[in-house]
């Protein structure tokens, strides 16, 4: 029994909140930053959506069809629908080539399809739409398009509809982050230790308590996912029982404790600033049998006793 | 070319692998070593190189080069080097009379709309000659650097485009690679450079991050550097793909030790 086999026969429940992202549909937000890339967990959902009979759509605006298409077997990739802004996003070679409308045009074209099937769409990045297109008017259709199964009055019935985001956090201010955010049913933030991926999973579900569970993962060359316990527990350090705590008073060339009369001494002893009763009593008797104070002085053969005050003409 | 790099990041001129974009960044400290490395390294390897220098002038990196083993007038003259040199070419947008837009078009805007001219530049300076045997192995675009293009005018997101273009068609297109240096100012206001430095690492396969001593200046080791791989072709099961080693820059190389390993302290 694998480790990934054995972790799933456990707590079943928890450990599937990975696998079953898509099947709650809406937007699911991938957060990824530089060091813990999040493409490969794209193509691993992207993968298991195919294999699941979905249509796939993707909109790559960050690399190549082929090299997104790459690790996938032929099976999953004629399932695949690649709409291709990589190789002139911008127009700029100036051909009839270009996708009319722009990546937001492909989004809603897909959304008017007439075949009632469930269909994940990919967006390969909502970073590079969120750069080049205004943030309201992305959120906007992100909503229309994730929200779209549950519109009334529509006669033909249409099928779940996921949208999968590839967001890199870097890029982006707190609010377009925090708007797609809001817009999202599930967030998953891309993570890890040394060696080890983990993913938090964010599930907001209508009508009930958000959830949210961190899995360690990992992706297999094939794209397909590896759900796994958690770092390895050996690097973590145990306190052995069986050795006693060290007492650091001990052997020590200074004297750190007291016996019960220095500390009783200790007690009773009167602060100089603290203003007790009886400090407050002696200062308030008389001093017996004080006399006038007197200075000596004995003048030195340098000092200049001039009899005259200085002071004399102040009037005061 | 530093042979002791080509070991760290286990490449020789003959067998690199094409396709790639990599990210040279410094932070508190000048990586230009890099991109001398890089430029000796693909003018070793027979390679069609498109230099975009727009912060250096032209002899500044003959010289250093010629420490390294490569004469870059010799190269550019049988045409294996196409060099903009973004100093002395500024001057002609103003002065020279032209029927296509120059490449560094922008600076005659008011407000510097895209880099199209200068990727059609390097379009250009790489497209393969048809006719004639192939006398170069793979294409090479090298840019020095692009922060110079942030301090020019040019929008983040436009600098962005113009790697996305330049990465499609040289990369993927043509095969080749691409070598570009971003400083890390290491300023969190300065939001226009993060966007750009964030936006071509996550581009890039490969990172390397010269940064300075946390401690401040040393006569014995210059500075620290971090290598990150990163956009395998295949995800690997073990993600264990950074490095960090420490360096001292010499008169024609560069020595690298792990932390703390520089045969000063030892």
């Amino acid at each position: 029994v694998t480790l990934s086999e054995g972790a799933r026969a456990g707590t079943g429940r928890e450990l599937g909140m990975l696998d079953s992202l898509l099947s709650l549909g809406g937007l699911v937000l991938l957060r990824d930053s530089v060091e813990w890339e999040g493409r490969s967990l794209l193509k691993a959902l992207v993968k298991k959506s195919a294999l699941c009979g979905e249509q796939v759509h993707i909109l790559g605006c960050e690399v190549s069809e082929e090299e997104f298409r790459e690790g996938f077997d032929s099976d999953i990739n004629n399932r695949l629908v690649y709409h291709d802004f990589f190789r002139d996003p911008l127009n700029w070679s100036k051909t009839e080539e270009a996708l009319p409308g722009g990546p937001l045009g492909a989004l809603r074209a897909i959304c008017k399809r007439t075949d009632p099937g469930p269909v994940t769409i990919a967006l390969d990045s909502l970073s590079w739409l969120l750069l080049h297109l205004p943030c309201t008017t992305l959120c906007q259709a992100l909503h229309a398009v994730s929200h779209q199964d549950s519109c009334p009055g529509d006669s033909s019935p249409v099928g779940k509809v996921s949208v999968l985001g590839l967001l890199h956090e870097e890029l982006h201010g707190p609010g377009p982050v925090g708007a797609l955010s809001s817009l999202a049913q599930t967030e998953v933030t891309l993570g890890g230790t040394k060696g080890q991926a983990s993913a938090h999973i964010l599930c907001r579900r209508p009508r009930q308590r958000p959830t949210d569970q961190t899995q360690w993962f990992s992706i297999l060359p094939d794209f397909s996912l590896d759900l796994q316990e958690g770092p390895s527990v050996e690097s973590q350090p145990c306190s052995d029982p069986h050795i006693p705590p060290v007492d650091p008073t001990t052997h020590l060339t200074f004297n750190l404790h007291l016996s019960k009369k220095e500390r009783e001494a200790r007690d009773s002893l009167i602060l100089p600033f603290q203003f007790s009763s009886e400090k407050q009593q002696a200062l308030l008797r008389p001093r017996p049998g004080q006399a006038t104070s007197h200075i000596f002085y004995e003048p030195d053969a340098y000092d200049d006793l001039d009899q005259e005050d200085p002071d004399d003409d102040l009037d005061i | 070319m530093f042979v002791e790099l080509n070991n760290l990041l286990n490449t020789t001129p003959d067998r690199a692998e094409q396709g790639k974009l990599t990210l040279l960044c410094d932070a508190k400290t000048d990586g230009s070593f890099l991109v001398h490395h890089f430029l000796s390294f693909y003018l070793k390897a027979n390679c069609k190189v498109c230099f975009v220098a727009l912060f250096q002038s032209f002899s500044h990196y003959n010289i250093v080069g010629q420490k390294l083993g490569v004469n870059l007038t010799v190269a550019r003259e049988r045409g294996q080097l196409v060099f903009l040199e973004g100093l002395k070419s500024a001057v002609d947008v103003f002065f020279q009379t032209q029927e296509e837009p120059h490449p560094l078009q922008f600076l005659r805007e008011a407000n510097a709309g895209n880099l199209k001219p200068l990727f059609e530049f390097v379009r250009e300076a790489l497209k393969p000659v048809d006719g004639g045997e192939a006398r170069w192995t793979y294409p090479v675009l090298l840019v020095d650097d692009l922060s110079v293009l942030l301090s020019l005018g040019v929008g983040a997101v436009a600098v962005l485009d113009f790697i996305h273009y330049c990465r499609a068609t040289v990369c993927w297109e043509l095969k080749g690679n691409m070598v570009i240096l971003v400083h890390d100012s290491g300023d969190v206001e300065d939001e226009e450079n993060n966007i750009l430095l964030n936006g071509v690492s996550h581009q890039s396969h490969l990172i390397l991050r010269a940064e300075g001593l946390a401690t401040g200046f040393c006569r014995d080791v210059h500075g620290q550097l971090r290598i990150l791989w990163r956009r395998p072709s295949q995800p690997t099961a073990q993600r264990d793909q950074s490095l960090t080693y420490q360096y001292k820059i010499q008169d024609k190389s560069v020595s690298f030790f792990a932390k703390g390993m520089s045969p000063a302290v030892l």
